[in-house]
């Protein structure tokens, strides 16, 4: 079994809060991780008003990373005065900045180049269905500040949703060439939407069995693809290890200018 | 009426502190000026964005890098408030977009130097941000309606800018010796390009004149730029650290500050083009306008189908 | 020098440079090749108001010109409602003509309540 969840620097976490700091890891890994990637379109974007937008939903993503990485500080400070290694107690940025690529257990998807307008929409699309579902479901979560969050987030995740399903459609059943676009599109991220379902360690031990969400979720998708024009596609290879923290060589990079000023200025103040 | 009264008209409303609306008889020169300076400020809006948004994905705590996308985000919502301006005036977002990309319509040249540091990101919104509002605070109360509400509502939401540039800052003046070494390094080289930013000396501004009769500006580059000076030598001592300038000093008998040369040859040839970050500048904003064509041609497609009243085409794609 | 072409803001006539006019070559919606056309926006700030200009934006269609407002106008919770309309519908009175639309109503002092003189008795009137 993965044990990079029960990484040395939290070796003072019981098991069972270690599955729980995990899970709330990868919550927020996910959210950073996305929100960073559209943090990229910042300035570059097709449209000032878009530009606008993605910022907006980079932002949200942003702010949902911070208030569960300050949670799974809370509880790892609970049990290990210092967790990070004698670098003080974890925060945010501890966890944020500090982990290794092996560490981190965003999902593949998430860290998956914008490439194109078109591949940034509907990697957007298919992350916050998904997004979508599972916050709906951890609303009523046993832990109520997980719960909180999820209730907070899915305001913002429903625009989301509904943002990148418009344009999804937009696209797919606009001009040939956009077409052309969204099916270079599904074809570059579809193997990376079968992880979202098959539940990493720490989930099961939690009870968070995201198999279930898919059928809500492929329903979504169908709906949206049909509009589109797309065609959903099957029999493709899927790919997965980015929650057990086994990533595509794209994370590196990610890491490597997220942390650029953490890494090279230790322990400084900002 | 002859245009004689129209202009007598004109000029008596700008004599009278009434705002000129987009449908009011102006001067074409009036028009033109307007034109230029709105969108010279727009494209300023805009590519600004470029060397803070170099930074974002970098910011080194998650909180300053929210900070810093919700700022560079402004300048984008700033552009295209300033676009809409000008777009009452009778010229196209695109159109404007064109002569930014073809070199005709110029930026402030600020933006043509690099961020080479992080601590470049607290400077630009102390400094650069700083300048900026002396500007724009001025600009508030412009003679044309449009371009009047436009700095109304980025006035409300550039001081948020400006304060947590210097507060940036403020937390590296009091951090290691290195921080304070960076802190120090930004500060020289955002200062003189500053001041640089409030235009050409009174004697040698041609624009001047004409746009102060009008109304369009109400101070000179020169009281501007004293006022920038006064306000800065200031508060750079909450900061410890020091402005690049021997001859800062306060002048007792002016009451302002006494300060030094700008080196103008460096400013013309960054107007010219020569700064080191020209033709990078503005090969992102064309890459960007370029490479979206297709997403707006296909939106626009979309939508025109659409609102198409013939069903039977729906489904049918648009050859671009 | 090709700068005078549209007057979005109403009712400057075509043939002195105004806004177009929607027939066949100029679709209602959607606007032309890759240009978004241009649209108003009249924001709520709260519950009890009236919509007022907040300015304009580009957008391909009503949706997303109330999306886009969403994002631009009110990211510091300025609203809490948004319309929005193609600037080429909104027709607009001609300043030129305000003389004879607006001023004949300065000598009707009468319909102000400041007119009428009361006895202090009754003056919460």
């Amino acid at each position: 079994m993965e044990t990079t969840y029960s990484n040395n620097k939290f070796s003072k976490v019981p098991p069972q809060d270690g599955f729980r700091v995990a899970y709330i890891l990868h919550l927020a890994d996910n959210s950073l991780i996305l929100g960073q990637r559209n943090a990229e379109w910042c300035g570059h974007g097709p449209v000032l008003e878009q530009d606008i937008a993605i910022t907006n939903i980079s932002l949200d993503l942003i702010g949902q990373a911070r208030s569960f990485y300050q949670y799974a500080a809370q509880l790892i400070n609970q049990h290990s005065p210092s967790p990070g290694g004698g670098r003080g107690e974890a925060s945010e940025d501890s966890l944020a900045y500090l982990r290794t690529e092996r560490e981190f257990k965003n999902c593949l998807l998430a860290e998956q180049p914008n490439g194109d307008w078109a591949q940034t929409m509907l990697r957007q699309f298919l992350y916050s269905t998904y997004q979508y579902y599972l916050y709906r479901f951890l609303q009523t979560n046993s832990d109520t500040t997980i719960a909180g969050i999820a209730e907070k987030s899915l305001k913002e995740v429903s625009y989301h949703l509904r943002w990148s399903s418009e344009w999804v459609i937009r696209l797919g059943d606009g001009t040939e060439e956009s077409h052309k676009r969204m099916l270079r599109a599904v074809d570059e991220l579809w193997s990376y939407t079968g992880e979202l379902f098959i539940p990493a360690p720490y989930e099961k031990e939690l009870s968070i069995d995201t198999a279930f969400l898919k059928d809500d979720w492929a329903k979504k998708v169908n709906t949206v693809f049909d509009e589109a024009a797309l065609t959903v596609p099957s029999n493709v290879f899927m790919q997965e290890g980015g929650k057990t923290g086994t990533h595509t060589e794209h994370l590196g990079y990610i890491l490597s200018d997220l942390q650029y000023l953490q890494r090279a200025y230790p322990g400084c103040d900002w | 009426m002859p245009v004689q009264n129209f202009e007598q008209i004109f000029q008596g409303k700008i004599d009278n502190e009434v705002k000129i609306e987009p449908k009011d008889w102006m001067p074409d020169a009036y028009r033109r000026t307007n034109i230029r300076q709105i969108s010279q400020h727009a494209h300023s809006e805009v590519v600004g964005m470029l060397p803070e948004g170099n930074w974002i994905t970098r910011a080194p705590s998650l909180k300053r890098k929210a900070i810093l996308l919700a700022k560079v985000q402004d300048e984008a919502g700033h552009g295209l408030y300033l676009y809409s301006a000008c777009e009452t005036l009778g010229v196209s977002r695109e159109e404007t977009m064109n002569d930014l990309h073809s070199g005709k319509a110029k930026y402030s040249s600020i933006f043509n130097y690099p961020t080479l540091t992080w601590a470049d990101i607290g400077a630009i919104g102390w400094l650069v941000d700083g300048a900026a509002i002396m500007n724009q605070v001025m600009l508030t109360r412009t003679s044309y309606g449009p371009y009047a509400r436009a700095m109304v509502r980025i006035c409300k939401e550039e001081s948020f800018h400006q304060r947590q540039g210097f507060e940036s800052l403020l937390v590296l003046s009091r951090g290691t010796e290195e921080q304070k070494a960076m802190c120090q390094d930004a500060i020289n080289r955002w200062w003189w390009p500053a001041l640089m930013m409030f235009g050409p000396k009174d004697s040698e501004s041609t624009n001047s004149d004409q746009s102060m009769k009008w109304k369009i500006k109400r101070k000179s580059n020169d009281e501007l730029r004293q006022n920038f000076v006064d306000m800065i030598a200031e508060q750079i001592k909450t900061l410890g650290m020091k402005l690049p300038d021997d001859k800062l000093k306060w002048n007792d008998e002016r009451r302002h500050y006494d300060f030094g040369e700008i080196n103008w040859d460096e400013f013309w040839q960054v107007v010219k083009g020569n700064g080191p970050c020209n033709k990078q500048r503005l090969d992102a904003r064309k890459k960007a306008w370029e490479e979206g064509e297709w997403v707006r041609e296909a939106a626009a497609a979309y939508a025109r189908k659409k609102a198409s009243p013939n069903p039977s085409k729906g489904g049918a794609l648009e050859a671009a | 020098m090709n700068y005078i072409r549209k007057f979005y803001y109403g009712d400057i006539p075509e043939d002195k440079g105004g806004a177009e006019i929607s027939d066949s070559k100029n679709p209602p919606s959607g606007g032309r090749g890759a240009d978004w056309p241009l649209w108003e926006v009249f924001i709520r700030s709260k519950q009890g108001l009236d919509h007022k200009h907040a300015g304009s934006l580009h957008a391909a269609d009503a949706q997303m010109a109330i999306e886009n407002a969403r994002d631009v106008y009110t990211r510091r919770m300025e609203g809490e409602s948004i319309w929005v309309v193609e600037s080429k519908y909104i027709t607009a009175s001609n300043p030129e003509e305000a003389g004879e639309l607006y001023d004949p109503a300065k000598d009707k002092i009468y319909r102000h309540p400041s007119f009428y003189n009361l006895p202090d008795e009754v003056n919460l009137m």
